[in-house]
């Protein structure tokens, strides 16, 4: 993968608004931001309702989004072309999810939500409905999703990623800063993890920087590309942005998001947790 | 609100009234208004929440009064608004409690 089949522009995307198999999907926990506002066109997936569970803490099978994906009007030809509010963390969770699925053709807007609106882009409230499809998934594909276990034997061996800010890593603070901090887990870090906060890869505008700055911000971090890797945050979509960054952009092969991430493994009884700054001993 | 494991990261209403749960005594409480040249409020503006080493720590949009809110810790922070009509900073030194700021943003 690259960034010229992972990624499209603004400009590109207000090109081909109605350019016939492209399909425009907003992902935003924020449903209200879609129905405020969307960009003409796109269809809109909550990444709550539509991709997880109602029951278990788990992702609708193989067979449920592809009948969310039928239902929706998403063809297994079309591009999907996915983009978000908090700096795509959404829209990146679903490019994996998509990617999980098989499907071939998905893209993520760079700059997300923010550059459209900060742009002054043309956005709709107008209802959008497509003819229902036939739509296939595959097999979900586990090469890109790590599991709890696989997390904990990785310390040592593998490149952990934390992606959360400095303070969670830290152990000051147990979510992000716009959330309140009562929570039941321990704060802290898995060891030997190394701090790479998902924002270092993108600019303010939420459109990602060059590839020439995202290798040097990871070996600058000491990620070694010659070992696999599984990044984590706090509920999986931060760290999907990564893994978008690390194995869409940047080409490395086997890297792996962990969706427990921190909300699990800081909940998990008698795992190794570290504290400070330091990505602390096996 | 409280945070929970199905509760995402994206921001809840900036208008809404504090959680009655939300205990003062232990939440660094940051809000404020974003307002522009003129001292209106901007709605639809981008706030984000950069800790002392300038890092990014979080990220919301303003409600049409222009408001924004965060959940942080004692410290200093820095308040860094982009919107339609420019961009601006602020910096400030929290504690426990509700602290507030007003960023001002004008064409840079």
């Amino acid at each position: 993968m690259s960034r010229d089949t992972a990624l499209v522009s603004a400009d590109w995307a207000e090109k081909n608004l109605e350019t016939p198999g492209v399909v425009f999907v907003e992902v935003d926990e924020d449903t209200s931001a879609y129905d405020t506002g969307h960009l003409p066109g796109a269809i809109k997936l909550d990444w709550k309702t539509d991709l997880q569970d109602q029951v278990r803490r788990d992702f609708v099978n193989k067979d449920q989004f592809a009948a969310l994906l039928s239902e929706r009007g998403i063809a297994n030809d079309d591009t999907v072309v996915l983009y978000g509010g908090n700096n795509n963390w959404f829209a990146a969770y679903a490019y994996w999810y998509f990617a999980l699925y098989g499907h071939r053709k998905v893209r993520l807007l760079d700059g997300g939500r923010k550059k459209w609106e900060l742009d002054a882009r043309p956005l709709t409230t107008e209802a959008v409905s497509r003819p229902a499809t036939q739509y296939v998934a595959q097999e979900p594909d586990h090469t890109i999703r790590a599991f709890r276990d696989e997390v904990v034997a990785a310390i040592g061996t593998k490149n952990l990623v934390d992606v959360r800010s400095p303070d969670e890593y830290t152990g000051r603070l147990l979510a992000p800063a716009h959330l309140p901090q009562e929570q039941a887990q321990r704060a802290g870090h898995v060891p030997t993890a190394i701090s790479v906060p998902w924002s270092k890869a993108a600019n303010e505008d939420g459109t990602f920087k060059s590839d020439q700055e995202l290798r040097e911000i990871y070996a600058a971090a000491g990620l070694d590309d010659s070992r696999e890797t599984i990044a984590y945050c706090r509920i999986g979509e931060r760290s999907s942005h990564t893994w978008f960054v690390l194995q869409e952009l940047l080409g490395h092969r086997n890297v792996q998001n962990y969706d427990g991430s921190w909300t699990e493994y800081g909940s998990l009884v008698g795992v190794p947790v570290a504290l400070g700054d330091e990505p602390g001993k096996e | 609100m409280t945070a929970s494991t199905t509760a995402g990261c994206a921001a809840p209403d900036q208008a809404a009234p504090l959680p009655a749960s939300l205990d003062l005594e232990k939440e660094t409480v940051i809000t404020g208004v974003v307002r522009d040249a003129a001292g209106e409020p901007v709605t639809g503006a981008y706030v984000r929440l950069l800790d002392s080493t300038d890092e990014f720590t979080a990220e919301v949009v303003t409600s049409p009064a222009g408001q924004f809110r965060f959940f942080a810790a004692p410290g200093t922070w820095r308040l860094r608004a982009l919107s339609r009509h420019g961009n601006g900073d602020t910096v400030l030194t929290a504690r426990r409690g509700i602290n507030e700021a007003i960023v001002p943003v004008a064409v840079d």
